[in-house]
């Protein structure tokens, strides 16, 4: 499985605020055992979609000069279901950057419908970090060509920038 | 100038936001990292929810310094801070009680001079 777990952006204020899109399918293999004959987004899955948009909005403010890690999410609320067919909207807003990190707040919603909201904090490591080897991949924010999703231009028209 | 119960009230409440405790938890005694269960990641937390709630700003290191003591600094002995190093303490972390520190100065008892009180009276520094 590839870990992208937003598919694409449409808005993109650069420090500020983004929003991405996750459209959930049912040709995605752990919704038919999360769970058998009620398929639904699993939560976990969703508060990945909402790091990966908000640590994407917070590693390009930095032009990605450092590896963005999520630490921590001090708050999370899960209101409703995203269902196969649901597109999911993850709108993140900048709450906090500095050196050291930072953290964002997002709201998941189907159309009007909200489905979560959450308070993720996330820590900065250089490249050259002692502490980076002992962190399992699946942490970081960024890697793996997950940049490829930032086509987006910085107007927040949600035209593609190439 | 808030008063330093207003202020240790809203210490109180960010750290009952950040780390999940119950308010009567959080006394001025009470150390963040032994009695409130704080880890690494959580200062970094608690000092965003701090500058938002007391509309102030804290420069890296200057509430919770880091890398204090540790083994190459010069400043440990037999597992003790020497007194150079307790005197950096002192310097580093002017609102926390080294002194009480000082009397058994075991490198493991760093994160107990992370207090509640520290917090509460770096604040009322920063907003005096």
């Amino acid at each position: 499985m590839r870990w992208y777990w937003v598919d694409k952006f449409i808005e993109f204020n650069s420090g500020e605020s983004a929003k991405a899109v996750k459209n959930v399918s049912l040709a995605e293999e752990h919704l038919h055992d999360h769970f058998p004959g009620f398929p639904v987004m699993p939560a976990s899955l969703m508060i990945e979609g909402m790091a990966q948009t908000g640590g994407i909005l917070l590693g390009e403010k930095n032009d990605f000069q450092y590896n963005v890690i999520l630490a921590k999410v001090p708050k999370v609320e899960f209101h409703s279901w995203a269902c196969p067919g649901d597109q999911l909207i993850y709108s993140a807003t900048l709450e906090d950057a500095r050196e050291e990190g930072g953290s964002v707040k997002v709201v998941a919603t189907v159309e009007d419908r909200l489905v979560a909201e959450a308070e993720i904090v996330f820590v900065h490591l250089s490249s050259d970090d002692p502490q980076l080897s002992r962190i399992d991949q699946k942490n970081f924010v960024f890697k793996m060509n997950l940049l490829d999703i930032l086509t987006v231009g910085k107007a927040g028209t949600g035209e593609s920038a190439s | 100038m808030a008063s330093s119960e207003e202020i240790f009230e809203k210490v109180q409440e960010t750290l009952v936001d950040a780390l999940g405790v119950d308010d009567d938890e959080v006394t001025p005694e009470a150390t963040l990292i032994g009695d409130l269960g704080a880890e690494s990641i959580d200062f970094l937390d608690i000092v965003f929810r701090l500058e938002k709630n007391f509309d102030i700003k804290i420069p890296r290191g200057e509430l919770f310094p880091e890398n204090l003591a540790v083994a190459d600094s010069g400043f440990v002995a037999d597992g003790k801070v020497t007194a150079d190093g307790i005197a950096q303490l002192r310097e580093k972390m002017p609102h926390a009680d080294v002194d009480k520190f000082a009397q058994d100065p075991q490198v493991s008892k760093i994160p107990d001079l992370f207090t509640v009180d520290m917090i509460g009276k770096f604040i009322a520094s920063r907003l005096g």
